[in-house]
């Protein structure tokens, strides 16, 4: 599915958080949003994804508006995983991953030999098949995404939106969180801080600053040595990696 | 090992008829305990007298006490003890809050000045009932606290609000009882607002029983979205769910249940904080099989409580409340402590 922002504007109170942006992902895409702390990274996810509706401009999901899709339509196509997931219930890997569901079943309806495929497959992707029953308190930070991934898998979305799925996890955790992402094929949107990251993973990057778009295009085309010193005002050296074939970006300190 | 593991739903059937059976027994000592001394047979007979299923003579009064006065007061503590119970249960889940209650959060406060208003202010000319007021005040009292809580919904600031909302509601009932009631009135509401299943007969036997079946199968209905507010309100809308409509429909339930429990039975504490904590831990966090088993062991509680608060100063009763805040509190307390070294 090909997910759309038209000039999406946003605001807290009488604070522009997003200013008019658009970006498109197609099929299979994987679009990065970065940008620094404050230009509207998570504001815009929220939009993308059909959690606030924009004051002004629109999201459209295979150019249809996101606002004419009834709440569950859209959650059996767009699912997300938030940067911070938190609960005070008792709850096991299982449980959350079964309301992955939701939005497939409704007020009574009994869970289903399919459901309980759909959640087995998606332990398994993310490989915590053996978890299962752990209680959610007992997981690292790492295996709590990892959760949040296959509990937005078990939705059987089109459309991926991960909201900085990476924060605070170390650096196996980043890249085994990313591969997955990666081998999923489904489209993506990632809002992400690590800049090398965003150039390994992502097929086409977004910038964001103080909630204007100011640029889109691949990794390449925008990752320059200038856009970065506009934006994020650090003196950074841009290669290509003999390794991956991909930017590899150093930073001069 | 050799012993085949035991179903999950063989576990789970036993359990309910457990409870069910517990509940049983404690309607029956409520039924049998009593300030007149009635033997046991007396009191089955002048059940099943007034069931019809048997013509045994009963001493009419024995059987007006057994019937009017000890059953219908035994059931509505059920049902007291059950709806009380799901509202607190709802309310947890919905503010993500191991603390709230109706009580906690001041909407028994609400609706014991709405209660009151009615009752002694005498607030729309008699063409209101209590319930009513109670519910209206129950409902001010949740808008007050959904008000001051708003922005950023933290645990402290949902429970302070209430404590605001607790305050200013007492206040305004003691002013109303103050101001407005003689001795007799002011003793007779303040016993009432404690708590105490005294007065309920057969009528609100049925008010009880319809607005807690109503609420259960409303929550029940909606067990599934209160799954999805586990990780909160924006991870239940991307599952799907219509969070506001959601909110409002459930937190009107907690509100009616709530008052036409203070209506009838004054404002009893802890029930709906101490049930639901209990309930989780043995039937889990998911909604399908909490709200039921909160249900239960809420009537089996409050029927329980009941008795104790009948027998411990006989002939003397105790208000149920003082009975349901010295459990309550301690429990409260714990889940307090908890709650702080988690955070």
């Amino acid at each position: 599915m090909t997910l759309a922002a038209n000039a999406v504007r946003w605001l807290a109170g009488r604070k522009v958080i997003v200013d008019g942006v658009s970006v498109s992902v197609e099929p299979g895409q994987t679009l990065g949003l970065i940008g620094p702390n404050g230009s509207g990274k998570s504001s815009l996810i929220r939009l993308l994804a059909g959690l606030r509706a924009p004051a002004e401009g629109d999201v459209l999901l295979d150019a249809r508006k996101i606002s004419g899709f009834g709440r569950r339509e859209l959650a059996r196509r767009v699912a997300v995983v938030e940067q911070h997931s938190m609960t005070e219930a008792n709850v096991t890997v299982l449980d959350v991953v079964k309301l992955g569901r939701t939005p497939h079943r409704s007020a009574l309806s009994p869970w289903t030999g399919a459901d309980d495929d759909i959640v087995e497959d998606a332990l398994v992707r993310v490989g915590l098949t053996d978890r299962r029953d752990q209680f959610w308190h007992t997981l690292s930070g790492g295996e709590r995404q990892r959760v949040q991934l296959a509990r937005a898998l078990a939705q059987s979305p089109s459309v991926l939106i991960l909201d900085e799925p990476t924060n605070h996890l170390d650096i196996q955790h980043q890249i085994d969180i990313l591969r997955l992402v990666e081998d999923l094929s489904i489209t993506t949107v990632v809002a992400i801080h690590d800049l090398n990251l965003a150039a390994r993973f992502c097929d086409r990057i977004a910038v964001l600053s103080e909630g204007k778009l100011v640029t889109c295009g691949t990794p390449a085309e925008i990752l320059t040595e200038e856009l970065i010193a506009d934006v994020f005002g650090v003196e950074a050296h841009v290669s290509t990696s003999a390794h991956h074939g991909r930017l590899h970006i150093q930073f001069l300190m | 090992m050799t012993s085949s593991r035991i179903r999950p739903w063989v576990v789970g059937t036993a359990g309910v008829l457990l409870v069910l059976a517990a509940l049983l027994v404690a309607m029956i000592a409520g039924v049998a305990i009593g300030e007149m001394t009635i033997p046991m047979k007396t009191t089955a007979a002048a059940v099943t007298n007034r069931l019809g299923l048997t013509d045994i003579p009963v001493p009419r009064i024995q059987e007006a006490v057994i019937w009017d006065y000890r059953l219908s007061r035994s059931l509505v503590a059920a049902f007291c003890g059950a709806g009380l119970a799901l509202s607190g249960a709802i309310l947890q889940s919905l503010l993500r809050n191991p603390l709230a209650e109706p009580y906690v959060l001041g909407i028994s406060a609400g609706a014991s000045t709405g209660a009151v208003s009615v009752m002694l202010l005498g607030l729309g000319a008699g063409a209101i009932s209590l319930s009513v007021g109670a519910f209206v005040g129950a409902l001010l009292a949740f808008a007050f606290v959904v008000m001051l809580a708003s922005g950023r919904q933290t645990a402290d600031r949902t429970i302070l609000a209430g404590v605001a909302a607790s305050q200013l509601f007492n206040a305004l009932t003691s002013y109303i009882v103050s101001t407005s009631a003689n001795a007799e009135q002011a003793r007779s509401v303040m016993f009432w607002l404690l708590g105490s299943f005294a007065g309920v007969r057969w009528p609100d036997v049925a008010l009880a029983a319809s607005v807690v079946s109503i609420g259960l199968v409303v929550c029940i209905w909606h067990s599934r979205a209160l799954d999805a507010f586990t990780f909160g309100e924006d991870a239940a809308r991307s599952l799907g769910i219509a969070v506001g409509r959601v909110r409002v429909v459930l937190l009107l339930v907690t509100a009616l249940m709530t008052a036409t429990m203070v209506s009838m039975v004054g404002a009893i504490g802890f029930v709906g904080l101490v049930i639901p904590h209990a309930a989780r831990f043995i039937v889990g966090p998911g909604h399908m099989r909490l709200l039921p088993a909160c249900a239960l062991v809420g009537a089996l509680f409050m029927v329980v409580a009941d008795i104790v608060s009948r027998i411990i100063i006989a002939p003397q009763v105790l208000p149920i409340g003082v009975v349901t805040a010295l459990v309550g509190v301690p429990f409260f307390s714990v889940i307090l402590y908890r709650a702080r070294r988690v955070a």
